[in-house]
C-alpha cells in the first residue's frame, strides 16, 4: 500500500495557516459531549491533555508514574530549539526547518518540519507565561546557546535541567485543569491494548498498577503521547519504566509502525562501569558549547589524560568537521566517537571512552562561569564516577537515548486507524533518520499544544460521541485477552528472571543493531530474537499474582513486548539498504567513512502493518518528496 | 569491565516489608553480597531483588523510574534518613561507595501521616498532587499570550524563580519534617510564581489556596525544624518557607 500523509499542498510557508482554515471544528457547547483518551503525560502528553481539557472536551488522562510530573520528559537537559531570531544571528523559521529536515538526513516530511519550525516560537512565549524560568541575561532578556547541527544560537534553556521546567509548565497547566474538574488523571495506570470497534480506536484497556484491576476505559478519540522504545536495548539514557508497550499494543491492532530502525544513540553519555548498571546517563549536548571531544592519537597511550601534550590528542570533532567542530550533530559524534575506540584510542575501562575537556574554556572563562553554565551535570558526573570534571576531563560513551522512528502519522498526528493519535516522541513524524538536540521538547509541546487540539476536531467533527460503550463485546474481549497474556505469564514459573531476559535482548540489540549494523548482524539478531523470546515464554519466572502491586509483571509484560518490537527493528534495519542518519550499515558508507544514503530507493517512510503472531510484518511505503529543500549530500565539513 | 571489582562488600539489609495499605509491616532482613562500589543504592536493591525472585519470595518493591536524580520517584529512607543523607543526592544517586564492607542498612519508606504505606517502600504521594493543584499554576491559556521577552525578568530574579523551581516533588522534605509539614515544597512553589511578573496577578489567592490545601490534606506545620532543607536532594533553601509566610500575610491584608 502507498500511504499518504495528507499533507497540504501548494507554498509551504502558508500551509499550515490554510489547513488550520480548511479542517472541522466542534462547537464549544458540543465539545464536552466527547470524550479524549490521553495516555502518557510528558511534554506531549500533558500539553494536550491540559490544552484539549480546556478547549472544554471531556479528558482521561494516563501515566504509570504515581505523578504526571515524572514523565522522562523531565530528564532532558539541555535545551528547547526555536527561531526567534533574539541573538540576530541569521536564524529564521525557514533555517529552523531546513536544518531540522538536513539533520534528520532528509527523512522526514516538509510539511510536518514546517509547522514544527513555525509554531517554535510560540511554545516559548507559552513557556514564559507559565512561570518556566528560563536563563536570562542581566537586562532581563531570554538567553540562548548552541546545539549541534546549528551555527546559530536558538536554544533556549533553563539551566541544565531544561526538560523539567517545561514539563512541570505542561503539569502545572494539567493540575489546572484536574482541578477545574475537565481532566480526570489516572496516575500509576498502565494502558495494555487499544480498543479498536468498526476499524476506529474507541478506547483503552488499563491495568491499575496499585490493584492489578484490569479495566477499560471507552472514548471517542486515543491519544498516545507514550514516548520512545530505546529501552529495547536495555542499557539507555530513558527511565526504567519506559516502554514500547502502549505502542507496540496498538501496533497490534492496526496501527503502523514507521522507521522503527531510526534510533538515536547520544554521543555523550557517562561510560557504563560495569555488569550491574541499570542504566546510562547522558551528559547534555550543551556541554560541546565548552568543552572538546579528544582521544589519544597513539593506541594503547595509557597516560593520564592530563600528561597528554597537545601534539598527542586527536581532537577528532574538529579536525574532521572544522565548520561545526565539537557541534557536529548526534548520530556524526557518536560514530566519530565510535571509531576512535575502535581504533584502540579509547580511554577509561574497556577502552569505551572518550574525553570531553573543558580545561581550554576553563582557561579562557574561568571555573565559575562553567559551573554557572553546567554545575548541576559537573555534580551529576561526579557522583555517578567519583571524579571532579574541572580537573580531569569528563570520560563520555554514546548510549541509547531517543526514537525517530514509532507509530505512522498522517500530516493531523493521526495514525492509519481512525481516532488514534500519536504524539510527540511515540510517533515518526518531523526528526528523520536523526534529531537533533533540543529538538524533541520543540515536537512533545508543539504536537501537544499546538497541532492536536486543531486536528483532532476536524476527527470528532465527523463522529457521533459517545457510540462505544464500556459493555461493548471488544471491551469484554479486550479484557480477556490482557487477562490472558497475565495468566500465561504467571503460569510460566521458569528460572531465568525477567530482567535476565531484558538484558540478553539488550546484548543481542546493542551488538547487531546499534550504532553500526550490517547484513550479517541484523540476520544474526532476527535468528536469535525469535528463540529468546521463546525460551522467555517458557522459562520466566515471575512471583505473586496479578490481582496486587506486582513489578515483576509489569516489566515482564514490557519486556515481552521488546521482545517482538526487537526483530521488526532488525528487519526494518536490513530492509534498508542505505546509511542514513543514526542507521549505519556497514555496507553503505562513504570512502571516507560517512552515511552513503541512496535516495534513488529508499526516500520513503516504511511503515509496518502487524499480520499476526510470528508471521512476516508487511511494509508499506511513504514516498517523501522535497519540494522546498534540495536533497543533496549532508556535510557537516 | 569495570576495573574497581576488587573492593567489592558484603552488607546486611533490615529492610521494611508490609504487604498492603492496611496490613502490618516489620523489618526483615536481608543479605547484600558481592555489592561493587560503582553501584547505585537502587542497583544494589536490584541484585538483592534478583536473588530474592529466585528463592521464590516476593521483591522488595520500590519506587524508581528515571534513576538520575530528576523525576522525583525514588523515595527510600536510609538509615534514618530520606535519600540517605548524601547532600543534594536522591537515592537513586546515592552510590555505594559510601558505604562500608559489613555495614548494616536500615531502608524504610517515606514515613508521613499525608503519605500512607502501599506497599513496602511505596507510598501513596498524591495529597502533594492536590496542593499543586489548588493553585500551583498561571492560570494562562494555551496561545494568546505575549511575547517572551515583552516582559523583561531581571536575572537575578529569573535565578531566584529558578533556584525554587528545582524542586522535584519527590517529599523528601515532608519525610524528614517531624511535622510532616510540607511547607518547604509548598512554598517553593509559591515562591517561584509570586517572584514572576506572571504569577504576580494570582500569588494572593494562590498562596491562600495552597496554604489551605497544605492543611486539609494531612500536612502538619512548620516548627522551624529545617530538617527539609537538609533532606533536599535539590538544596531548596528555607528562605521560601520566609517567602510564603510573606506572601500570606500580605495575601491576608488584601
Amino acid at each position: 500500500m502507498i500511504l499518504d500523509g495528507k499533507c497540504p499542498k501548494g507554498p509551504i510557508q502558508t500551509s499550515w495557516d490554510r489547513h488550520r482554515f480548511e479542517m472541522k471544528l466542534v462547537n464549544p457547547a458540543n465539545k464536552r459531549k466527547y470524550k479524549i483518551l490521553v495516555v502518557g503525560t510528558g511534554l506531549a502528553g500533558g500539553a494536550a491533555a491540559a490544552s484539549l481539557g480546556e478547549l472544554g472536551y471531556n479528558v482521561e488522562a494516563f501515566c504509570y508514574q504515581d505523578s504526571a510530573r515524572r514523565a522522562h520528559s523531565i530528564a532532558a537537559q539541555g535545551g528547547i530549539n526555536a527561531a526567534k531570531n533574539y541573538p540576530n544571528d541569521g536564524d529564521s523559521i525557514y533555517r529552523l526547518f531546513y536544518d531540522t529536515i538536513k539533520g534528520g538526513d532528509f527523512r522526514a516530511r516538509e510539511a510536518d518540519v514546517w509547522r514544527l519550525a513555525q509554531v517554535s516560537n510560540d511554545i516559548i512565549d507559552q513557556c514564559v507565561a507559565q512561570g518556566v524560568p528560563f536563563a536570562r541575561d542581566y537586562s532581563g532578556y531570554l538567553d540562548n546557546r548552541s546545539f549541534g547541527g546549528a551555527q546559530v544560537s536558538r536554544t533556549f534553556f533553563a539551566r541544565g535541567q531544561t526538560g523539567q521546567q517545561l514539563l512541570l509548565g505542561a503539569y502545572s497547566a494539567l493540575s489546572r485543569q484536574v482541578k477545574a474538574g475537565s481532566v480526570k488523571l489516572f496516575a500509576r495506570t498502565e494502558m495494555l491494548d487499544l480498543i479498536v470497534v468498526d476499524g476506529e480506536a474507541k478506547g483503552i484497556t488499563v491495568r491499575d498498577l496499585m490493584t492489578g484491576e484490569i479495566r477499560t476505559h471507552v472514548g471517542d478519540a486515543v491519544v498516545l503521547a507514550t514516548g520512545g522504545y530505546v529501552n529495547v536495548f536495555y542499557l539507555s539514557t530513558n527511565a526504567m519504566g519506559c516502554s514500547v508497550t502502549a505502542n507496540w499494543r496498538a501496533h497490534k491492532k492496526g496501527a503502523f509502525f514507521a522507521n522503527p530502525c531510526y534510533t538515536q544513540i547520544h554521543p555523550t553519555c557517562i561510560p557504563q562501569s560495569g555488569e550491574h548498571q541499570s542504566k546510562l546517563t547522558l551528559m547534555s549536548e550543551s556541554l560541546r558549547n565548552d568543552g572538546r571531544c579528544w582521544a589519544p592519537k597513539k593506541a594503547g597511550d595509557n597516560r593520564p589524560p592530563n600528561e597528554i601534550p597537545e601534539e598527542d590528542r586527536d581532537y577528532y570533532l574538529e579536525r574532521k568537521y572544522p565548520s561545526y567542530g565539537n557541534l557536529a550533530p548526534r548520530d556524526i559524534a557518536s560514530r566519530a566517537a565510535k571509531e576512535q575506540c575502535d581504533d584502540g584510542r579509547g580511554v577509561g575501562p574497556g577502552g569505551r571512552g572518550v574525553n570531553l575537556d573543558f580545561a581550554d574554556s576553563i582557561k579562557r572563562l574561568g571555573e565559575d562561569t562553567i559551573r554557572e553554565r553546567y554545575g548541576n551535570l559537573f555534580e551529576m558526573y561526579e557522583k555517578i564516577t567519583d571524579e571532579n570534571a574541572y580537573k580531569v576531563p569528563m570520560r563520555m560513551y554514546p548510549a541509547p537515548h531517543y526514537s525517530m522512528g514509532g507509530l505512522w502519522v498522517d500530516y493531523n498526528c493521526e495514525s492509519n486507524v481512525p481516532g488514534l493519535f500519536v504524539l510527540g516522541e511515540a510517533n515518526f513524524s518531523v526528526h528523520g533518520a536523526n534529531r537533533l538536540g533540543a529538538s524533541a521538547l520543540m515536537q512533545g509541546l508543539a504536537d501537544g499544544y499546538y497541532v492536536i487540539p486543531y486536528t483532532i476536531a476536524n476527527y470528532l467533527a465527523k463522529i457521533k460521541p459517545g457510540a462505544v460503550k464500556a459493555d461493548h463485546p471488544e471491551c469484554k474481549k479486550s479484557i480477556e485477552d490482557v487477562n490472558g497474556v497475565t495468566k500465561k505469564i504467571l503460569g510460566v514459573n521458569g528460572k531465568k528472571t525477567v530482567s535476565e531476559f531484558h538484558r540478553e535482548l539488550g546484548k543481542i540489540m546493542w551488538e547487531n543493531v546499534g550504532m553500526a549494523r550490517s547484513e550479517a548482524s541484523l540476520k544474526d539478531a532476527i535468528k536469535r530474537i525469535p528463540a529468546l523470546r521463546e525460551e522467555f515464554w517458557t522459562n520466566v519466572k515471575v512471583s505473586g499474582s496479578g490481582a496486587e502491586l506486582n513489578q515483576q509483571l509489569e516489566n515482564a509484560g514490557r519486556v515481552a513486548d521488546f521482545l517482538e518490537f526487537g526483530e521488526l527493528m532488525a528487519k526494518d534495519a536490513l530492509h534498508r539498504n542505505e546509511s542514513c542518519g543514526g542507521h549505519f550499515r556497514t555496507e553503505y558508507q562513504m570512502p571516507d567513512g560517512e552515511a552513503m544514503r541512496n535516495d534513488e530507493d529508499y526516500c520513503y517512510v516504511g511503515a509496518w502493518e502487524f499480520k499476526g503472531d510470528n508471521k512476516e510484518p508487511e511494509l508499506h511505503k511513504e514516498p517523501l518528496t522535497f519540494d522546498n529543500v534540495h536533497l543533496a549530500v549532508r556535510s557537516y565539513k | 569491565m569495570s576495573g574497581h571489582s576488587a573492593n567489592t562488600m558484603n552488607l546486611t539489609l533490615h529492610v521494611w516489608r508490609q504487604k498492603g495499605p492496611n496490613e502490618p509491616g516489620k523489618l526483615e532482613q536481608y543479605d547484600a553480597k558481592n555489592v561493587s562500589p560503582d553501584q547505585s543504592f537502587l542497583e544494589m536493591l536490584d541484585d538483592v531483588n534478583e536473588v530474592l525472585i529466585k528463592a521464590g519470595k516476593d521483591p522488595i518493591a520500590f519506587d524508581h523510574d528515571c534513576r538520575e536524580g530528576i523525576c522525583g520517584m525514588c523515595s527510600t529512607v536510609v538509615n534514618g534518613v530520606p535519600h540517605g543523607g548524601q547532600e543534594r543526592t536522591t537515592a537513586c544517586q546515592l552510590h555505594m561507595r559510601k558505604f562500608k564492607d559489613g555495614d548494616a542498612v536500615y531502608i524504610e519508606p517515606w514515613r508521613a501521616l499525608a503519605f500512607p504505606i502501599q506497599r513496602d517502600l511505596i507510598v501513596d504521594r498524591s495529597a502533594m498532587e492536590r496542593i499543586i493543584q489548588a493553585g500551583g499554576y498561571t492560570s494562562c491559556h494555551t496561545g494568546g499570550v505575549a511575547d517572551g521577552n515583552a516582559i523583561l525578568i531581571p536575572k537575578p530574579v529569573a535565578d531566584y524563580a529558578m533556584d525554587a523551581a528545582e524542586c522535584i516533588g519527590c517529599g523528601a522534605c515532608i519525610a524528614a519534617c517531624p511535622n510532616g509539614s510540607a511547607m518547604l515544597f509548598t512554598s517553593a512553589k509559591v515562591a517561584q510564581l509570586a517572584s514572576l511578573p506572571q504569577g504576580k496577578a494570582e500569588a494572593a489567592e494562590r498562596v491562600c489556596n495552597m496554604t489551605e490545601a497544605m492543611q486539609v490534606n494531612g500536612f502538619g506545620n512548620c516548627s522551624n525544624h529545617y530538617e527539609c532543607q537538609a533532606a533536599c536532594p535539590k538544596g531548596i533553601n528555607v528562605k521560601f518557607i520566609a517567602k510564603l509566610n510573606r506572601e500570606y500575610q500580605k495575601a491576608l491584608f488584601k
